[in-house]
């Protein structure tokens, strides 16, 4: 792979090796291109599209995160239609899900001026708050769906499995099997979930009840049963007579 | 839930545990079978011998809309929702179905009945439609509810038309053409000849044809047997694309019912020209009855040598799988078929790579459409040469066209390529219904485009209806009259594509909701002035930048119906 690619990006020529992504030679080149789902550690499957760039020659946007570079690609990443797609995604965005613990989400929703209330009788996304474990509650109606948690969940760290999907389209939802509770499931209470999670839709209990005004000792005591309960098991696994 | 007796679902289980999650699909079929939903336990059973993740096996089942993870009535009733069907009154059908439901005294037999709202039923010929425990029913509304309800409704028989009966030579009989009466018409004459031939030669032979992909995309078939015979590997599919679930489709079920081992026979041809050993058929989950007809044919093919090793005293072995979907149009999609078949939810793969190299399983993969594949005997028997003589340059052979609507004589009709669309419309079919007059017609079904009146002397080939702005598509072409409201037939594309987006990107996962949203309003008669630009945003938003190609044409017919039709969707 010491092969390199030259390629323009917004009337800039750029050198790159093979096997780069648009990203990564825009990154090079100092053109930002925003990224949503994307994260460095976990498969690209080019889901939120934001990063979608116009290449000459192609029908359709492509998704910067994962199509590799070609020797005389030229690429537009902010052409016409490459701003409506990103400002319309972001849009509806707004309409379907709780942005307000996402700031990089809300300063691309600044840079491309797109207008929160773009449809006003949007059914947004609002599940209530599952709070079955001491570690962290899952809040779906900050739920974007860049499937991190799925992945690192899988194949992509961790192998536990806990999690997949419910529903489909625009019900989709990341949930366990027949929507057990998390201690029911496989999960082990790793955390890399909540450590990718970019919009708070994951959060640790503790946080999220430091967030609503509980002090420390009154968390403490909160939780007290939870970890009670939870030894108890662990004595009865380990012990079951 | 415990006492549960799990010894039948195990019982089949045993034959899946080699396989391993392929067999996902046809064992959960097998679940919901025995218990009539798919009980947890039940569930756990089948991970366990599938040896695959339970998060995962709910997400599978949450995916297909056929399955059930709670208990639904003994009895379960889809009532077509989609335009051809609407038109002939699906709606006040469902709601007296409802109705009857509710009226009957408790304890009855129908206190046990799940009566859905369904997407196209692809009976779309004989509106309106409806499946009573997966049976089709043909024109409901004409039924006694009794009869409705114990499955002894009139069944459909295949409406045929057209100028040619070519790839439909032996549909239409009145039944399902069995093995000894396929092979008194000629059949496997074409297999025969082909094994005698160089694989390269036979692939050559298709390329000379001109023969293009009949599903939608129109992809020369010859180019994609090429490129997945000079593939690096020795592990080949071919796979026969039969999930036709575009809204006004029915032309592989009539095949498929009526002929089924023509199909074969040209998945065999497919598989010895690029060096396959295994086929498959992934038909779609309403359609039973092509499911049992397909079956059937394999097992007889089977059994006379037709499949399996030295197929007619060759060194050639090929064998083919029937497997069914369980409701998600978007496994008609190549990349989520494949997914499917290898027991996962429906999303459709990032492209490239492409099938021909990494296709199922990760295999070099060819994939064709029903119908295609029916083209190919007809090729080999009879020489590329003789083929071409019917249709365009460009658009070589027949074609089989669905229509429905308001039209005098629904039906499949099989045209050579070239013949104007009036020819079809009102010398073929008998034009629109009497009193009335064309509207509009939609052509290549909820992905498709809107055609006027202005379109009727487009001829009917790739060329023409490409210049025309007009989608061949798979062949559908559903009428409207004047009578007709086209925003309540936007609102049912835009409410079918809600439902059927898988979810994988953003732009289709929310643009379909936000469409329908908008068009469920304007459909109410309150369009806001701002409606004209959030819908070409919401629809040029899933068009450029959505990840396959239900998302890309999800807007396709909304945004022709707003050129051609632009008063529908201002505000008076």
């Amino acid at each position: 792979m010491s092969e390199t690619i030259r390629l323009t990006i917004d009337q800039q020529t750029v050198e790159v090796p093979a096997g780069s992504t648009i990203l990564q030679a825009a990154q090079q080149a100092g053109i930002q291109i925003p990224t949503i789902c994307y994260h460095d550690h976990c498969t690209a499957n080019g889901l939120c599209r934001i990063c979608g760039v116009e290449v000459e020659g192609t029908r359709t946007l492509q998704p910067a995160c994962v199509v590799q570079v070609r020797d005389g690609m030229v690429i537009h990443t902010r052409s016409e239609r490459v701003i409506r797609s990103r400002r319309t995604i972001l849009e509806m965005l707004a309409s379907s899900v709780d942005l307000s613990e996402s700031p990089e989400i809300q300063a691309m929703i600044q840079e491309y001026s797109s207008d929160l209330y773009r449809f006003p009788d949007a059914e947004a996304r609002r599940p209530t708050v599952i709070d079955d474990n001491p570690m962290y509650i899952r809040d779906y109606a900050k739920c974007i769906l860049c499937w991190r948690c799925v992945q690192v969940c899988a194949e992509d760290a961790q192998y536990t499995y806990a999690i997949n999907f419910s529903g489909r389209g625009y019900e989709t939802q990341i949930s366990t099997f027949y929507e057990i509770p998390m201690p029911e499931s496989t999960c082990v209470f790793c955390g890399q979930c909540v450590g990718v999670c970019p919009t708070g839709a994951l959060k640790p209990k503790r946080q999220w009840l430091l967030e609503m005004g509980y002090s420390p000792d009154e968390i403490m005591s909160l939780t007290r049963s939870q970890r009670q309960r939870r030894k108890r098991r662990e004595e009865i696994s380990a012990n079951p007579s | 839930m415990s006492d549960l007796d799990l010894s039948p679902l195990l019982h089949r289980l045993e034959s899946y545990h080699s396989r391993g999650r392929t067999s996902l699909l046809p064992a959960l079929h097998d679940a919901q079978q025995i218990y009539g939903y798919i009980p947890r336990v039940a569930a756990e059973a089948v991970g366990q011998a599938l040896n695959v993740p339970l998060a995962e096996i709910y997400g599978v089942i949450e995916f297909y809309s056929l399955f059930y993870s709670q208990p639904v009535g003994k009895t379960v009733i889809h009532v077509c929702n989609d335009p051809a069907c609407a038109l002939a009154g699906s709606e006040t059908l469902f709601k007296q179905i409802r109705f009857q439901q509710e009226a009957a005294p408790t304890g009855n037999s129908s206190s046990s009945l799940t009566i859905e709202m369904a997407p196209c039923l692809g009976l779309c010929e004989h509106a309106p439609a409806v499946l009573v425990q997966g049976q089709p029913v043909a024109r409901a509304d004409r039924q006694t509810w009794q009869d409705l309800v114990s499955g002894r409704g009139e069944r459909p028989s295949s409406l045929l038309g057209g100028t040619v009966s070519i790839l439909t030579a032996n549909c239409g009989l009145g039944h399902t053409v069995e093995l000894s009466e396929y092979l008194d018409l000629g059949g496997y004459q074409a297999l025969r000849k082909a094994l005698q031939t160089p694989p390269r030669q036979i692939i050559e032979e298709i390329k000379a044809a001109g023969l293009v992909g009949r599903g939608g995309a129109a992809f020369p078939t010859g180019l994609k047997w090429e490129a997945a015979a000079n593939a690096p590997g020795s592990v080949k599919y071919v796979v026969c694309n039969a999930d036709e679930a575009e809204p006004g489709t029915f032309k592989d079920r009539v095949l498929m019912e009526d002929d089924p081992h023509s199909i074969l026979e040209g998945i065999i041809i497919a598989g010895y020209a690029i060096g396959a050993q295994k086929g498959y058929v992934y038909i779609r989950g309403e359609y039973l009855l092509p499911y049992q007809a397909m079956k059937k044919a394999v097992e007889d093919a089977r059994e006379a040598g037709f499949l399996g090793n030295n197929i007619l005293d060759t060194d050639f072995n090929f064998d083919i799988e029937i497997r069914r979907g369980a409701g998600a149009y978007i496994c008609g999609e190549e990349t989520a078929l494949f997914e499917s078949i290898e027991g996962k939810r429906g999303f459709p793969r990032l492209k490239p790579p492409f099938p021909t190299t990494h296709g199922l399983f990760g295999k070099p993969t060819v994939i064709n459409n029903v119908e295609t594949l029916a083209n190919v005997p007809v090729i080999i028997r009879k020489g590329a040469a003789h083929y071409r003589k019917l249709g365009t340059e460009k658009s070589p052979g027949s074609k089989l066209f669905c229509l429905s609507g308001d039209v005098v004589r629904p039906g499949l009709y099989e045209v050579p390529f070239g013949i104007p669309f009036h020819h079809l419309l009102y010398d073929l079919a008998g034009g629109v219904r009497p009193g009335h007059h064309l509207q509009a017609a939609l052509f290549g079904g909820a992905a498709g485009a809107f055609a006027t009146p202005d379109h009727l002397n487009v001829r009917l080939t790739f060329e023409d209806l490409k210049e025309a702005g007009l989608p061949l598509g798979s062949g559908v072409i559903t009428v409207f009259d004047e009578t007709r409201d086209l925003r309540d037939i936007c609102l049912r594309l835009a409410r079918f594509f809600a439902e059927e987006s898988c979810g994988k990107c953003y732009p289709c996962q929310m643009g379909t909701q936000r469409q329908f949203e908008i068009l469920e309003r304007i459909a109410r008669g309150e369009v806001q002035q701002e409606d004209w630009e959030r819908l070409q945003d919401v629809g040029w938003t899933m068009t450029d930048s959505s990840l396959c190609g239900l998302g890309q044409t999800a807007a396709s017919a909304i945004l022709s119906a707003m050129k051609h039709f632009p008063h529908l969707f201002q505000p008076i």
